[in-house]
């Protein structure tokens, strides 16, 4: 399976003037941000700069107060609220993959891969199983097709999340903190599989803490402090020659934690 | 003490499974599935209505909790004919009793679908699904298995509290119990025999709630 084939200069995602506030607090300020088919873009900060936010905005599980939201030709202008119908439009065009995973704790774990595909997309029944199948053959788990998720360890249910996304068919994949509810040793499966999306080209927005991640991977990297993309560009100047001072204490932390 | 009437123990047990099986069994099930439907329905009200809806719902809960079954039925057998609306003892029953457990269970009901984790929701609609289609494939399945217990409990309530429906001419367990009683002046006998019809049933009933939470647990974790 693969991503569609490039046949567009446009950006496949754009965001212009994003923002979004929670009661008293802005959470995003007028966000730009442009990431071109098979581009894979990095969203660093600190926890409460609101990256987490702007990737919900890019799938209408939040819904911005303004700004306008593009993936390819679905487009959405927030200006207005939104109508059910035209979120789930934006939606179909992405796929997200959660931070705590969220499976479906009820069904199985090729069931999880095959609700959307079956329920949602009403694709042919043999061919979605079949697909599943090799998924997750693919990353070594057709043995538990039949398991549920709490059967799994957390880097499985990880990558279970992922394949659920692929099996959707999206242009674009969403990643919200993939590992950092993972134990240390149960990280690296699931940044292998990431990397190999990355590498066949699948357009990505990750929202990480892992730098080298994101230094090797991304073509972009974005750095979100108060609601702001603060600083942006090629992973290489945001994380080794950062020219924002507070860029460069967020990398240095990271990098030094002790 | 008298002896007891064997014969009359006997020839009693025909007549009051056939109550258990003509009259009670079938009241509690249809009741309890139409309440059901109906505590879904003021649940989706209390949880995500308009304020006019939800106003409404907590109208509805706090009255049907606040009023004794018995008045209940008797408002709607007895009452609605002198508004010209007249009832069949059946039909009054199964209002009378859908209405109850509509109102005890929307708050089982509301608490379980609560107890969901909102990622549940999120994951739902990221592949693509509709509210509604969130709501049957994915939310209330597992919040059935936390409503199972409670609900349990008011389904066997109700199969006790049909017996009040006796009071409405509603051939049932308990009326016919009420008849051989009057008939053969054998009121210990037979009232204990009523008693121990409806043990039994609930008997059933509390190995079919095993059985189902069997079911529902295969995919959580101990």
């Amino acid at each position: 399976m693969s991503p569609t084939d490039p046949t567009t200069t446009l950006p496949l995602l754009s965001v212009e003037g994003v923002s979004k506030r929670f009661g008293e607090i802005e959470v995003l300020r007028s966000v730009d941000l442009r990431v071109a088919r098979g581009e894979v873009l990095a969203v660093i900060g600190a926890s409460g700069s609101g990256k987490t936010t702007l990737l919900r905005c890019l799938n209408g599980l939040e819904v911005p107060d303004a700004g306008r939201v593009a993936i390819a030709d679905t487009a959405i202008d927030f200006s207005a609220r939104p109508a059910p119908r035209e979120l789930r439009a934006l939606r179909d065009r992405s796929a997200m993959v959660f931070q705590h995973y969220h499976l479906f704790p009820h069904r199985t774990v090729l069931e999880n891969i095959t609700e959307g595909p079956l329920v949602v997309q009403r694709r042919p029944r043999d061919q979605v199983h079949e697909e599943a199948l090799a998924l997750l053959e693919r990353v070594g788990l057709a043995s538990r097709a039949g398991a549920y998720p709490h059967e799994l360890s957390g880097g499985q249910q990880q990558r279970v999340g992922i394949l659920r996304a692929l099996a959707l068919r999206p242009e674009l994949l969403l990643f919200d903190e993939p590992t950092s509810a993972l134990d240390p040793e149960l990280v690296g499966d699931v940044l292998t599989l990431m990397r190999d999306l990355a590498a066949e080209g699948w357009t990505m927005v990750v929202v990480t803490h892992e730098l080298q991640f994101a230094r090797e991977v991304a073509q972009q990297v974005a750095f979100v402090d108060q609601g702001r993309v603060l600083e942006h560009g090629a992973p290489e100047q945001v994380l080794r020659a950062p020219r924002e001072e507070r860029t460069r204490q967020f990398v240095h932390r990271l990098l030094r934690p002790l | 003490m008298t002896e007891i009437d064997w014969d009359l123990v006997l020839g009693s047990l025909g007549p009051i499974a056939g109550g258990a099986i003509r009259g009670t069994i079938p009241l509690a099930l249809a009741s309890f599935a139409v309440g059901m439907v109906l505590a879904v329905a003021v649940a989706m009200m209390r949880l995500y209505g308009n304020r006019a809806a939800k106003a409404a719902a907590r109208f509805f809960v706090s009255v049907i909790r606040g009023t004794p079954l018995l008045v209940q039925l008797f408002v709607v057998f007895y009452g609605l004919p002198s508004l010209g609306v007249t009832i069949d003892p059946w039909p009054s029953a199964i209002i009378a009793f859908s209405l109850n457990v509509g109102g005890y269970a929307a708050e089982v009901v509301r608490a379980a679908i609560l107890s969901v984790s909102k990622g549940q929701w999120e994951a739902a609609y990221m592949i693509g699904m509709s509210r509604r289609t969130s709501l049957l494939r994915v939310i209330l399945p597992q919040a059935s298995r936390v409503a199972v217990p409670p609900l349990s409990n008011t389904f066997i309530s109700l199969v006790k509290d049909t017996s009040l429906a006796s009071l409405i001419l509603v051939t049932e367990l308990f009326r016919e119990a009420q008849q051989i009683a009057a008939f053969s002046q054998e009121f210990m006998t037979l009232y204990v025999e009523a008693a121990i019809a409806y043990w039994v049933v609930c008997l059933a009933l509390s190995s079919g709630q095993s059985a189902l939470e069997r079911r529902l647990d295969q995919y959580v974790a101990h």
